[in-house]
């Protein structure tokens, strides 16, 4: 059962030749089984997920299902759902039932889809390997040893060990598309205010976005369709039609510009990636597809300037773990400057207060101009860089890491060099445009990504590209050994 | 750029997070690692770059002078650490 993808999933729950109870109980099973060692899942909902599964059958049979009618789902521990511990993989929110549904949940909960639990995460989405979890790492299914990526590394891991049919991702530097690239995985980051924040914890308030990762571009198009739209409670929500997703899947490549950034083919990038890059530029020729050399100049300030800018943004935004409201508070505090002192010096772990402090240094008098302000003006730049390769080019194509995935413990105690790894996926947040990230080929038994970044709004092209390479080639299609 | 400890401490203030003793070296190593790479930025010149805060520059939308939302304190008050008639109670801040 688990073998299928989510689209052939719904197809067989339509027909009743599968129920969404037998299903649903399938993948808690696999959960228990498998998931010990992986710890994709925070928390697992199993009497929630029954009664979803339960209510889905009679709605199939009753004739007004959806296409995620009845198909098991995980969500990233970061998206609000009422009655669940919502924990962003942080101590500071162990306790914390939300008292809400996100947006994007209920969305999920509207058409019907199951929820099977929440998913691991490096902490409030600050990472890039899914170690600085409270609860641990997760381990990437294809070589347990590895890192899954992350911040969206438990959804990543879950999806790829076939423990529910999709996943819901965030990507704030990255988190949906370097996992996805990861664990042989398809991630859609989409165009900056396409998906509503609304019940999302926020931690960079101009670069979050929510987003699918699943096994094909075809289920991402499926999950993207329930996502996407319009929501009145984000005021950073756009009111622009939502596409189909799928209706323009098999539409041709002929014609289609493709442009390969010279900036990210350098001495950094591993070199297994680049020739699985190069080969599926073939693969996009063969389709119809025209491919040239185009620049990002100031791609390599994306770093710096985003390492400002989240930084700055979380450090506004975790202002409010303050240990007065909910989440975690410390034993006796003696005033409330050591309730807060305290409260958030226990309840956050090291990644997080260090970002925190670089935001509030970079916020604070003297510093703002030559930080903040500098760092917007370098978005502004790379916003540029993109508005001018889009003239020449439909869409870029470029890596989603510079490496293979690392071993677990080989980054987490040099930051910086963690920080470095996010060289491809950052420029797409700066200037707020969408991304998808697919599997282009294997070393070593280890996935390699690639990722299509497209003007805004082209989240149905972006998923037709992917399609169409996923007609001609099998990555996608491999499941690690034992699962 | 290398921060001192009057620095660091000055940061972790602002941010009101604890650091105890045994953290400040560790913490400041690493802070100042960051600072360096942030640094990179200054390379630039970016005389006469407007600077860019929302990607697509939307403005932000207002709405009606009208209630909308319901009073659901005593749910959102359900999981304060502690409350007292529909406030939340923390250390004494008036002597």
């Amino acid at each position: 059962m688990h073998e299928n993808t989510l689209a052939q999933l719904s197809r067989a729950l339509q027909s009743k030749t599968l129920s969404s109870v037998e299903l649903t109980e399938h993948y808690l099973k696999r959960i228990e089984q498998l998931d010990p060692l992986l710890n994709s899942y925070i928390t697992v909902a199993p009497e929630l997920a029954l009664a979803q599964a339960k209510a889905a059958d009679a709605r199939i049979a009753g004739g007004t299902a959806t296409a995620l009618t009845g198909i098991p789902l995980a969500h990233k521990d970061l998206f609000c759902t009422s009655g669940l511990r919502t924990s962003c993989g942080s101590k500071m929110l162990d306790n914390f039932i939300a008292p809400y549904e996100s947006t994007v949940t209920a969305r999920f909960i509207d058409a019907g889809a199951v929820t099977l639990g929440k998913t691991n995460m490096d902490e409030f989405a600050m990472g890039s390997s899914t170690e600085s979890s409270f609860y641990g790492p997760t381990r990437n299914p294809w070589n347990t040893e590895h890192v899954p990526g992350g911040s969206s590394g438990g959804s990543a891991s879950a999806v790829a060990a076939r423990l529910c049919a999709a996943a819901t991702g965030t990507d704030t530097g990255g988190s949906i598309r370097q996992p996805a690239g990861f664990t042989a995985l398809t991630g859609l980051k989409p165009t900056y205010g396409r998906v509503s924040r609304w019940g999302m914890i926020a931690y960079a308030s101009s670069l979050d976005q929510a987003g699918p990762m699943a096994r094909t571009a075809e289920d991402c198009a499926l999950m993207m369709q329930v996502m996407a739209g319009f929501d009145e409670r984000d005021s950073t929500s756009v009111d622009e039609p939502v596409a189909d997703y799928s209706a323009g899947l098999n539409d041709s490549l002929k014609g289609l510009r493709i442009g390969l950034p010279r900036e990210y083919f350098g001495d950094g990038l591993d070199a297994a990636t680049a020739d699985a890059i190069h080969a599926a530029v073939k693969q996009f020729q063969a389709l119809g597809a025209e491919v040239k050399e185009i620049s990002l100049p100031n791609a390599e300030l994306a770093i710096p300037a985003y390492y400002v800018i989240a930084p700055a943004e979380a450090s506004s935004n975790l202002s409010r773990f303050d240990g007065v409201r909910f989440g975690y508070r410390c034993d006796d505090p003696a005033d409330l400057t050591d309730l807060y002192k305290r409260s958030r010096g226990e309840g956050f772990g090291p990644e997080v207060k260090r970002r925190i402090m670089v935001g509030a240094y970079a916020l604070s008098a003297g510093y703002y101009d030559a930080y903040y302000l500098q760092a917007q003006k370098i978005r502004r730049l790379i916003k540029n860089d993109f508005m001018a390769a889009y003239e020449q080019v439909d869409v870029i194509l470029c890596p989603t890491s510079p490496t293979p995935p690392f071993k677990i413990g080989e980054k987490i105690d040099d930051p910086v060099s963690l920080y470095l790894t996010d060289i491809y996926t950052i420029t797409a947040n700066l200037a707020g445009v969408p991304g998808i990230a697919l599997p282009a080929g294997f070393a070593n038994g280890m996935p390699l990504g690639m990722q299509l970044l497209g003007p805004y709004f082209s989240e149905a092209r972006l998923l037709n590209i992917a399609h169409q390479y996923q007609q001609v080639t099998d990555w996608h299609s491999r499941a690690p050994a034992g699962y | 750029m290398a921060l001192d400890r009057k620095a660091v401490e000055g940061i972790a203030h602002l941010a009101r997070i604890a650091l105890s003793e045994d953290d400040v070296p560790a913490t400041t190593a690493k802070l100042s690692g960051i600072l360096d790479l942030i640094d990179r930025m200054q390379a630039v010149d970016t005389q006469g770059v407007a600077p860019l805060a929302h990607p697509l520059e939307t403005t932000q939308r207002l709405r009606a002078d009208a209630v909308t939302e319901t009073n659901q304190r005593e749910a959102l008050q359900a999981i304060a650490p502690a409350t007292e008639d529909g406030l939340y109670l923390v250390p004494r801040v008036i002597e």
